[in-house]
């Protein structure tokens, strides 16, 4: 009998839905919650982000755990040195990121540890700058804190995903993911150059 | 206990059937049916009390990944190379299946970066209506160059599809999800090739394919003819 009651209230729900705002700054829940909307609602941001944990599940577990750590970590620090500066350079930052995140992916390019571990800081540290600056008009240093919380989320889950793929044409289409990111990046840097 | 009736299950066990799966089985599909049937429910009520959502609109973003991702659908000869090259792969089965997808893509936004920074690339309506026309014959002739040769014409193909197609940002949206549009379209057209292609170890299959292939040469011809002014 309860059952009935579930079309009922879904239609209540449904009934009185609001319009999505993404990337206004008042989402209503605080500036945390602000960082994890504009981190989420930011393709530029979210592509790079998975990208990099594509890549790093596909260098096995011990890189995945690394980077769980250490992008969020970078990209925090990084974010805190941009919210100081007063203005950024302009610098396709987005382009070049998708470009060398999804030409490793789509090659699979068997990296050493420390070189994996030092391509992702280096990303996270230009991703998090540029990120910090643009977020000190809005959620400033919470927004931040926001963004290193569902960073961790996602390069755990993202990263866990590719780790457990066993199929070999699994490992293939995160392969493809990768090369359509590449792709995506060289027509932005084409636009960014146009 | 002659004269009783017979019940719904005596059939079953006339037949030597166990009872009790068949039951549960009926009652498990009908769980199953009625599971279904709730999410249709809601997945109708969602659709019928949803507003329009308006994010991103000011930078035209969200326009933006939609209008990419639409373009390669909205070309016959960028559509029929695309499947063409999904096909040709799977004809080509292991390594090419899986090296045309994931090299294509990245050759294919080569060319529309070179269109996008003034780089000219000459006849690219020749080209476009070419790569219809050449790679419906190695379709249709089930041809097995070697890999390398493969690629090339694949690549060469992918530089003009990419110069032609991968330029034309409607004003006012966002290059970036167009270009993500654009790219993911791109591999879904191969992904349907590829999946066409997979009927390739069937007799009838193979046939097919091939006729496949002389259908999409036959519109690259068209293309050509109709690429001269």
């Amino acid at each position: 009998m309860k059952r009935r009651w579930l079309p009922i209230t879904a239609m209540a729900l449904l009934s009185v839905p609001g319009l999505a705002q993404a990337h206004l700054v008042t989402t209503g829940m605080g500036p945390v919650y602000d960082g994890i909307g504009h981190l989420l609602s930011s393709p530029e941001e979210l592509v790079a982000a998975l990208g990099l944990s594509l890549y790093a599940g596909l260098r096995g577990a011990t890189a995945g755990r690394r980077t769980m750590f250490l992008l969020p970590l970078a990209w925090f620090v990084a974010g805190l040195a941009g919210s100081m500066v007063r203005s950024v350079p302009a610098f396709p930052v987005t382009a070049l990121s998708f470009l060398v995140i999804g030409l490793l992916v789509a090659t699979d390019l068997r990296l050493p540890a420390k070189a994996v571990v030092a391509i992702v800081v280096l990303i996270g540290f230009v991703d998090g700058f540029f990120n910090g600056a643009a977020l000190k008009q809005g959620a400033g240093t919470p927004g931040l804190l926001g963004i290193l919380a569902i960073l961790f989320v996602l390069v755990a889950l993202a990263s866990a995903l590719v780790v457990s793929l066993n199929k070999p044409w699994t490992r293939i289409a995160v392969r493809v993911v990768g090369s359509w990111i590449a792709a995506s990046g060289l027509l932005l840097l084409g636009w960014s150059l146009r | 206990m002659k004269n009783e009736p017979p019940t719904f299950s005596a059939p079953l066990a006339a037949h030597g059937l166990p009872i009790t799966d068949h039951c549960s089985l009926i009652t498990a599909d009908c769980s199953r049916l009625r599971r279904h049937l709730r999410c249709l429910y809601f997945l109708l009520l969602t659709f019928l009390f949803t507003l329009p959502a308006s994010a991103h609109v000011q930078q035209g973003e969200a326009a933006g990944f939609v209008t990419g991702f639409r373009h390669p659908w909205s070309g016959f000869d960028h559509i029929l190379a695309m499947i063409a090259v999904g096909i040709w792969g799977a004809q080509l089965r292991a390594p090419a299946i899986w090296l045309l997808p994931v090299t294509f893509p990245i050759v294919m936004a080569f060319g529309g970066f070179l269109g996008l920074v003034g780089v000219h690339l000459p006849g690219v309506e020749f080209g476009i209506a070419a790569s219809a026309l050449l790679l419906g014959v190695m379709v249709c002739l089930e041809a097995r160059p070697k890999l390398i040769w493969a690629a090339v014409l694949v690549g060469i193909f992918g530089l003009y599809h990419g110069h032609a197609h991968g330029t034309e940002l409607p004003p006012g949206q966002s290059g970036m999800l167009y270009s993500m549009g654009f790219v993911v379209a791109t591999g879904c057209l191969h992904a349907v090739g590829i999946g066409l292609g997979l009927v390739h170890p069937l007799p009838a299959g193979r046939w097919a394919l091939r006729a496949a292939g002389a259908c999409i040469a036959m519109m690259g011809l068209f293309f050509l003819w109709r690429a001269f002014p």
